[in-house]
């Protein structure tokens, strides 16, 4: 990655470029001087938040916008669960047990939502073909209410997005704790979620499937190879987790990206759960 | 940008400290948290013959909040995984050892990415655990994940800077993974029951000043936060 050569292109494009990011250039003086020291996996990082200071925040949601996102996947996940509850793909009686309690938890998440949002709420109806979607996807999960790997399959890519969706939410909700602590709240339940039904695909033979994401996309399912995407990250601010020390040894790449979740941007998430009909 | 000037004649590490302002990041491969604190320095409050405090209101106060948590987290299941409790299946072992892990990553995440403004190391006193018991053991790990949680989902809205937020949260969540399968470990189906959350399905968050009392109880170092409405008795 040249990064010089990104500033010389930034600045064909914006001759004031310098100037924005310092008046003086002491930014980019001391990022020259200063470049030998910097971990080359951290400098994304560091400019991305430069270019945020040069240019200013790029167009942030609004909290009301937030929470209509959030609103749109409990709908998608709770009509999911609703439906295969109501369907007869033959739970076993202990995963009837989990399905019903999420079931319940993502009816509950509409609800309270709903509530926080009033009149602002997007109204169900909005979603899929008048309210209803499509779990196949367009056809890519056919069987997704009539076989239960199927079915358990696309609840985990739920799941596992739900939680990476509201992770990618929480920074627009800085500051506002009225929102920001109960989307938190809904987030580790998405978690709690995502590993309930990781443990059932684990308990019905997908024996390499962990409570926690390994890598990226560890379903052996390339469907939702997007669902995953950069899940394998390793770096955590700037710190390269498998360089730290472990047990025995350094931190193993496995334990290095199933300790930290990562987030989607809700423009990565629209794109993955356009095809069941959210918008 | 005067006090910035005065900042720089007077300050032999110009160069880094002006990158870090510029970025707002740290970028070096440790101390990555030094930002928070390039006007203060201000490391962790002071280190008594009774324990240590998390130090003055801000960010690196909350980090060193979750560094001691993953502390104590990283030595519980250390011990587990060292000596494995009578009649553990394969599924356990393998499980409960990746998990010893994470919390391992997760200490030493935070202990290299806050760098010399790190607490130091505790001392876990888990006389009150028996090792060698399934029963004592998960009830143990499933109060050390539960608390981790609402201790996480508690101190967000603390954290300022919305890098360090999205750290806090890309870790929340894989501690929630860890008390499901805790917790059905302990009991098949409880991995998110009433016990735990609220009507409205969600987790119920906690403050510092009531999550550091249940923490001390398996801790011989006392972790106050006196900024945060906590001593340590």
């Amino acid at each position: 990655m040249n990064l010089f050569g990104i500033i010389e292109e930034i600045e064909k494009a914006d001759p004031e470029f310098q100037d924005r990011i310092s008046p003086r250039r002491a930014a980019i003086k001391n990022i020259t001087s200063f470049g030998s020291k910097v971990a080359v996996a951290a400098m994304p990082f560091a400019f991305s938040t430069l270019f945020k200071k040069a240019y200013g925040q790029a167009a942030t949601p609004s909290v009301t916008d937030v929470l209509n996102y959030a609103l749109k996947l409990e709908y998608l996940e709770s009509a999911f669960y609703n439906a295969g509850a109501a369907s007869s793909l033959g739970f076993s009686t202990a995963e009837k047990g989990y399905i019903t309690l999420i079931q319940g938890h993502e009816n509950a998440h509409v609800k309270f939502l709903q509530g926080v949002l009033g009149a602002s709420a997007v109204a169900q109806s909005t979603q899929g073909t008048n309210g209803v979607y499509d779990f196949t996807a367009g056809g890519t999960f056919p069987t997704v209410l009539t076989n239960l790997d199927t079915f358990f399959a696309v609840a985990q890519a739920f799941e596992d997005t739900g939680v990476r969706a509201y992770k990618g939410q929480a920074g627009f909700l800085l500051g506002n704790n009225g929102a920001l602590t109960p989307a938190l709240n809904i987030h580790s339940v998405e978690a709690r979620h995502a590993s309930a039904i990781r443990q059932i695909r684990r308990t019905r033979g997908a024996t390499t499937t962990k409570p926690w994401i390994v890598g990226a996309n560890d379903t052996g399912i390339a469907a939702v190879d997007g669902n995953y995407a950069g899940e394998d990250n390793i770096s955590q601010g700037g710190v390269n987790i498998t360089s730290l020390t472990g047990v025995s040894g350094n931190v193993t790449n496995a334990a290095a990206t199933a300790s930290f979740d990562e987030p989607l941007t809700s423009a990565q998430v629209v794109a993955l759960v356009a095809p069941f009909g959210v918008k | 940008m005067e006090t910035e000037k005065l900042f720089e004649k007077t300050d032999v590490n110009m160069a880094r400290r002006s990158f870090l302002r510029y970025a707002g990041a740290g970028a070096a491969a440790v101390g990555v948290f030094a930002a928070a604190s390039c006007h203060k320095d201000k490391s962790p409050g002071p280190t008594t013959s009774t324990g240590i405090d998390i130090g003055a209101k801000g960010d690196l106060a909350i980090l060193n909040y979750a560094y001691a948590l993953e502390q104590l987290e990283a030595a519980f299941y250390i011990n587990v995984a060292a000596h494995m409790y009578t009649g553990a299946t394969a599924d356990e072992i393998a499980l409960l050892t990746d998990i010893r892990d994470h919390e391992v990553a997760h200490r030493e995440f935070f202990k290299a990415a806050l760098s010399t403004h790190a607490i130091k190391s505790l001392t876990p006193n888990f006389s009150a655990i028996d090792f060698s018991k399934r029963d004592s053991v998960l009830a143990a790990a499933k109060a050390f994940e539960d608390t981790g949680v609402s201790a996480y989902n508690g101190a967000g809205y603390l954290i300022q800077n919305p890098d360090y937020l999205l750290i806090a949260g890309k870790i929340v969540s894989v501690e929630a993974r860890h008390a499901s399968y805790i917790r059905n470990l302990v009991s098949p189906g409880s991995f998110a029951d009433t016990t735990i959350l609220d009507v409205n399905g969600m987790d119920k968050q906690q403050t510092i000043a009531q999550v550091l009392p249940i923490a001390n109880t398996y801790l011989t170092t006392k972790v106050s936060a006196s900024n945060y409405g906590y001593v340590a008795s």
